[in-house]
């Protein structure tokens, strides 16, 4: 560690003119410096201006930004002072960037190969008649399949695994020293996800690279990185190596973030973070974290605290660091199960079938029709009253469909939809009574799309409160500020308009938007994908504080294995539409498993360094249509043979409510 | 599709924060002061011009702006500054008229089979392509030649002609809002297609639909003009800035100033429109000058 | 891919099929026909009004005249003029041909100025060149054709001299003898056209160098005018494909002003002068070439599009 460092921040000030002419800053001076095979860690949440410091690094400012103060050097050469030449040469060739979306960083119009020899041709002294080879090379170094085949695909022809490879093997093409990763994993699958931080894992070892990895995933932080930064409000506000802030953080804010983060081996709630970061622009009075602060005193809403250095060789912004033993870390709070005498059930799903697709006029005329499989088939559960049902899987597990199903959006190709144990529900939401459609809510992943952005708050609460009750005047307005007080915002949200909220103050009007109906069945549509960790694990907490309220079923459809633990009485697994495993939550979550469930859990990333995932299988994409027999025969890693791909494994009981479809049999799953 | 800027705004009510967003931008403002005059002007004008827009004089034909007369005479000895003041009456009102018609028949003929969609819809596009695939003069003409020129053949001819490619505008709106998470709410919720189609759709396609309406306005007041120029439109002795361009014309070599005030008349007019429209859709989010000049 | 294409030209054929229905049941709906019309200052009695009729052949069925009316126009046959006597195909063969001139001509010169300073204004939004090209933009767009005409006349034949305000050659003569009076509304038409397209050109390529890729190409260290060149313009263009189509059919069908102004005798004039005449049959015909058009242009450009888009090829080589 004696080196010097190679890639230095100083003091760094970043910000934007806003329309009336002040200087908004994004970062404020932050310091940084990584040496050569170090990675480093950037954490923060949405609007914490990491992106911006990690675009810094390569001396690029997206349109309107400015360095305000300070200075950005890479192997001693000052970044920001580089002309168009020079800087065109170091980057790509000396630090290369890893975007967070390469299904939008790859030109659309190139085929894979071509952007790959362009940036060969750029950074490398190879001779051109080498290039094909070379990039064959490359695709295999990030195990790509079929390398020959890739060169000639067009970006928007690949997954979006196959994608986040090609855009790391165009990174390694210039043969970088340094790597800037922004989100890298981002959207990406959990198995594949912990597939690409290994091969980036792999590839910084085998290279001595210097890495900043930035993210606001401390799971995958905690795969990659030697050391971390915190940033809050664009201000570094803890530093330390990844042990440190991951194990023991000694700022209030990544102490409640870290706590904030569902894991698997817990069995309480995740600790929710009040407030809101302040917005670029607002006034900040004293700490920028102070409002959201439980040791807040006087001293740090009035004076803002200097990155102070500890013994331990962290660096904090806080006064008060030799206090944080004081905030909590874990909730006492375990999410309120379903009492497990009543055994009515709210709903059930009979032998339920989906198929999306169908046959066009010209198509059954020039082809010969025959029928593909459903995109959902044979789903059998009951939900019982009062609990929570989780049901996981990757994208495309159809997951959301079956929820779609229960809300009458698409009409099932066969089966039965059940409320109350009897009555047989229409498939569309139009036959259906109203009386029905009140008692089944669903609450939708992304609050942007799901809130009509040209009604207030009061506007948009009225709907069902009209529909259901036929409330008026000062009645529904006071139902509706009831509601609000329900989910925590208070009455003066009313008159505002969706744009005017935060992501977690939209998610939480969606949610009483759900509740006005006093509805008994809730259907969650990752309701927390599209927030931030630390609004997450309080949409989390309300949700169960509204079940324990009302007594409401929840249907929670989530990728996050750990989110669903957290929330669950029973989880159900997913693949392609077809059941793998259902039972309660504790027997799912443990030995033994469906092959499915064990590949799911060993992928999911703990924000832990001592944690490692187990691949237990490939992340290859999954053809589509299903296979016939088994759906997850393609990729099981305990394939049994032929009767894997032709009989559909039946569904056999191992525990109480405990059912897992597979021809493995019981006793060596 | 609200813009970041509009939220900076101390109100909620849309309406106001949507006309103070478009004010603060330059051609906003410049736009609507245009706008604003030639309305202004159009009502006032029968008041305050200095002579009677009728009145020949043969002593005074084609003579130089003065003092007195301020952009001169035309061949029959009129007074032009007054004729300009008069000019854009009728094309103001006919267009003011036939524009909100346009959009509101179009738009909802859109946004219907824009829901409806399927088999029904795919042929109302071939409709609409097949009325768009015919030059714009020829459908009018046809009609005027037969019908004659009044106010009451021209409205409802620019109205229906202009309200078609509207069809496809608020079709393609409606399309990008029905996809949406909200739309999918209000129907799990179980409202009707009519509560969803105006409390959920119409508010989010209407953005669209205005800015549409500052552009059709624009084209028709161009038509008419057009028409006028052509000796389709207003009937003499009428004053009109087409008409009076056309007339001018003939004597443009030995007295040009006869096209100057209509000239700047009318394409101050439209400017403001556009400029006003460009405004509008910036402060709503909308890219217009994506849109084909269909 | 290829279903694709059969049921794209399968719907082209079926518009213009239209077309000609709405063409041809509108004339059908007018009240009077071209025999009213002609005789109507003489205040014809039944006898000449049947006999006309007769000669017109206006008695039989609608349909059955419709069939045989689109039948020949597949064939390129038009008729007869109202006047019963001249071929329609020999009058609006020579003023079709006038039209691709000036079309033509003004698409060469108006076509690539106009990529040009799209391209430009939208690399150096709201610096100079852009502010100076789009304030252009907006005039050339709004101000009407014919006072832009009037004034160019103004300045370049009456006061400067320099080129012919007027054209006298006549409809038959060849291509050749219409320089240099073609020059001034090749000017104005490119003038209107190139407003549109270069806006057009201007906010899509903002749009695409605000984009993902690049941003990277610039970050993966590819020069700046190659990073134009070969990752911004190829996605920046081809939106304007539809709209050079557009322009085309309007060309073609939307001049009748500057053909009027100009003296030029081209299809739009030719149009007006029918209207006016009501000669119907020539209307007709006219409208169904233009509609046609409209329609094969458009078509060609969705499938250009089609081509130049890999995105577009796979969506459609998958259905």
């Amino acid at each position: 560690m004696s080196e010097t460092a190679f890639i230095t921040i100083k003091n760094l000030s970043i910000g934007y003119n806003s329309r009336s002419g002040d200087v908004i800053p994004i970062l404020r001076d932050v310091s940084l410096d990584i040496r050569r095979g170090e990675s480093v860690g950037l954490v923060g949440e949405s609007g914490s201006g990491k992106s911006t410091l990690a675009l810094a690094g390569l001396g690029y400012f997206k349109r309107g930004l400015r360095v305000l103060d300070g200075s950005v050097h890479f192997n001693e050469t000052d970044m920001l002072a580089l002309g168009r030449d020079d800087l065109q040469r170091i980057r790509g060739g000396q630090i290369a960037l890893i975007p967070q979306n390469s299904g939008q960083s790859l030109t659309p119009t190139l085929r894979v190969g071509k952007q790959l020899i362009e940036a060969l041709r750029l950074h490398s002294d190879l001779n051109s008649k080498n290039f094909n080879s070379r990039v064959v090379e490359l695709l295999e170094q990030v195990r790509l399949p079929d390398p020959m085949a890739m060169i000639r695909r067009y970006p928007h022809e690949l997954s979006g695994g196959q994608q986040q490879r090609v855009a790391i093997a165009m990174a390694l093409a210039g043969e970088p020293e340094a790597l800037l990763l922004d989100e890298p994993t981002t959207g990406l699958d959990v198995t594949t996800q912990a597939h690409i931080l290994e091969l980036l894992r792999d590839l910084a070892r085998d290279r001595n690279m210097a890495m900043l990895y930035v993210s606001h995933d401390l799971g995958a932080i905690a795969r990659v990185c030697d050391r971390v930064v915190v940033l809050y409000a664009g201000e570094i506000v803890l530093h330390g190596s990844a042990v440190q802030v991951l194990g023991k953080p000694r700022h209030p804010y990544a102490r409640g973030l870290l706590s904030s983060i569902p894991r698997l081996n817990q069995t309480s709630m995740p600790m929710s973070l009040d407030g809101r970061p302040p917005m670029p622009g607002e006034t900040i009075n004293g700490c920028a974290f102070s409002d959201r602060c439980v040791l807040s005193d006087e001293k740090c809403t009035t004076s803002s605290p200097p990155l102070l250095a500890l013994e331990s060789g962290e660096e904090v912004r806080c006064y008060h660091s030799n206090l944080i033993d004081r905030i909590p870390i874990n909730s006492k709070k375990v999410a309120s199960f379903r009492k497990s005498g009543e055994v009515q059930i709210a709903a059930g799903l009979q032998r339920l079938a989906i198929s999306y697709s169908k046959p066009s006029f010209l198509t059954t005329l020039f082809k010969k029709s025959s029928q593909p499989p459903n995109t959902v088939d044979n789903i059998n559960i009951d939900i019982k009253k009062g609990e929570t049902l989780g049901l996981v899987g990757e994208s495309g597990s159809g997951k959301s469909t079956i929820l779609k199903a229960i809300a009458g959006l698409i009409s099932p190709k066969a089966g039965k939809i059940i409320l109350d144990g009897t009555i047989e529900l229409s498939a569309r939401v139009e036959d259906r009574d109203a009386m029905n459609l009140r008692k089944i809510q669903l609450i939708f992943q992304n609050p942007d799309d799901s809130l009509n952005p040209r009604h207030t708050v009061g506007q948009i609460l009225a709907q069902p409160l009209r529909l259901y009750f036929g409330l008026k005047g000062n009645i529904l307005r006071q139902r509706s500020a009831d509601l609000l007080d329900r989910v925590r915002l208070g009455a003066h949200y009313l008159d505002r308009l969706p744009s005017q909220l935060s992501g977690g103050e939209k998610q939480r009007v969606a949610i009483a938007r759900a509740f006005a109906a006093d509805p008994e069945i809730v259907l969650c549509d990752e309701v927390t994908s599209a927030l931030d960790v630390s609004v997450q694990a309080a949409v989390l907490n309300l949700l169960d504080e509204l079940k324990t309220e009302q007594k409401t079923t929840y249907i929670f459809v989530s990728h996050d294995l750990a989110v669903v633990k957290a929330i669950s009485d029973r989880v159900a697994v997913l693949y392609q539409g077809r059941l793998c495993e259902v039972g309660p939550v504790n027997s799912v979550y443990q030995a033994p498993f469906h092959p499915y469930t064990d590949a799911l859990l060993g992928a999911v990333l703990e924000p832990d360094p001592y944690i490692t995932p187990v691949l237990s299988a490939d992340d290859i994409v999954e053809l589509s249509p299903p296979a016939k027999g088994c759906p997850f025969q393609r990729r099981c890693p305990r394939k049994l043979g032929t009767i894997c791909e032709t009989e559909t494994p039946p569904g056999r009981q191992i525990g109480l409510g405990h059912i897992i479809n597979c021809h493995i049999p019981n006793n060596e799953l | 599709m609200v813009t970041v800027t509009i939220n900076s705004y101390k109100t909620n009510n849309r309406a106001i924060m949507v006309i103070l967003d478009v004010l603060s931008r330059p051609s906003g403002a410049v736009g609507l002061f245009l706008v604003l005059l030639h309305l202004i002007l159009a009502i006032i004008s029968p008041y305050i011009t200095p002579f009677d827009y009728k009145l020949q004089n043969s002593s005074l034909m084609l003579t130089p702006p003065d003092a007195l007369h301020l952009l001169g005479s035309d061949h029959l000895g009129r007074d032009i500054f007054s004729r300009t003041l008069m000019g854009g009456r009728e094309a103001l009102a006919v267009t003011g008229i036939a524009t909100p018609i346009a959009v509101a028949w179009g738009g909802f003929i859109g946004i219907l089979f824009g829901l409806v969609g399927g088999r029904v819809d795919e042929v109302l596009m071939r409709v609409v392509d097949a009325f768009l695939s015919l030059p714009w003069i020829l459908k009018m003409l046809v009609l005027i030649v037969t019908f004659g020129t009044g106010m009451e053949v021209l409205i409802p001819t620019l109205a229906f002609f202009y309200g078609i490619p509207v069809i496809r505008v608020a079709r393609a709106a409606t399309h990008d809002v029905i996809a949406r998470d909200f739309i999918w709410a209000a129907k799990a919720r179980g409202h009707s297609r009519i509560s969803i189609i105006r409390s959920e759709l119409l508010p989010n396609v209407l953005d669209t639909l205005m800015v549409e309406g500052a552009m059709r306005w624009s084209w028709m007041l161009l038509a008419f003009s057009s028409l006028s120029f052509l000796g389709f439109g207003v009937s003499p002795p009428n004053p009109d800035w087409g008409l009076m361009i056309s007339d001018a014309r003939g004597f443009m070599s030995f007295a040009p100033w006869g096209v100057i005030g209509p000239v700047i008349a009318l394409s101050s007019l439209i400017i403001g429109i556009n400029l006003t429209a460009d405004a509008l859709a910036k402060s709503l989010g909308i890219d217009r000058a994506q849109k084909a000049p269909v | 891919m290829f279903l694709m294409l059969i049921r794209r030209i399968f719907l082209g054929m079926a518009t213009i099929g239209l077309v000609s229905v709405i063409i041809f049941s509108g004339v059908e709906l007018l009240p009077g026909d071209a025999c009213t019309q002609f005789l109507a200052e003489d205040q014809a009695d039944r006898e000449m009004l049947a006999q006309c009729r007769e000669d017109l052949d206006l008695n039989r069925p609608a349909l059955d005249r419709f069939s045989e009316w689109s039948g020949n126009a597949i064939l390129g046959d038009f008729g007869v003029a109202a006047d019963g006597i001249t071929k329609i195909s020999t009058i609006v063969g020579d003023r079709l041909k006038n039209s691709l001139l000036l079309a033509f001509c003004s698409l060469v010169v108006g076509v690539p100025i106009a990529l040009f300073l799209g391209v430009i204004s939208g690399l150096w939004r709201d610096r100079l060149p852009d502010l100076f090209a789009s304030t252009l933009a907006i005039f050339a767009m709004t101000v009407p054709e014919f006072v832009s005409a009037t004034l160019l006349i103004l300045v370049f034949s009456i006061w400067l001299e320099w080129l012919p305000g007027i054209v006298l050659t006549s409809a038959g003569a060849p291509a050749s003898e219409f320089f240099p009076e073609i020059l001034l509304p090749v000017v104005v038409l490119s003038l209107v056209m190139c407003a549109h397209i270069l806006r057009m050109v201007r906010s899509s390529v903002i749009e695409v160098l605000a984009s993902d890729y690049v941003q990277m190409a610039t970050l993966k260290g590819v020069p700046y005018w190659q990073m134009v060149f070969r990752h911004a313009l190829p996605n920046a263009l081809l939106p304007a494909i539809n709209v050079v189509a557009l322009t085309i059919a309007w060309l073609l069908g939307g001049v009748v002003v500057i053909e009027v102004v100009f003296n030029y005798p081209g299809l739009g004039r030719l149009m007006i002068d029918s209207i006016s005449d009501r000669n119907l049959p020539v209307v007709q015909s006219i409208a169904l070439i233009v509609a046609s058009v409209y329609v094969c242009v458009n078509l060609a450009a969705d499938l250009l599009t089609m081509v130049a888009n890999p995105k577009l090829r796979t969506i459609y080589s998958r259905s």
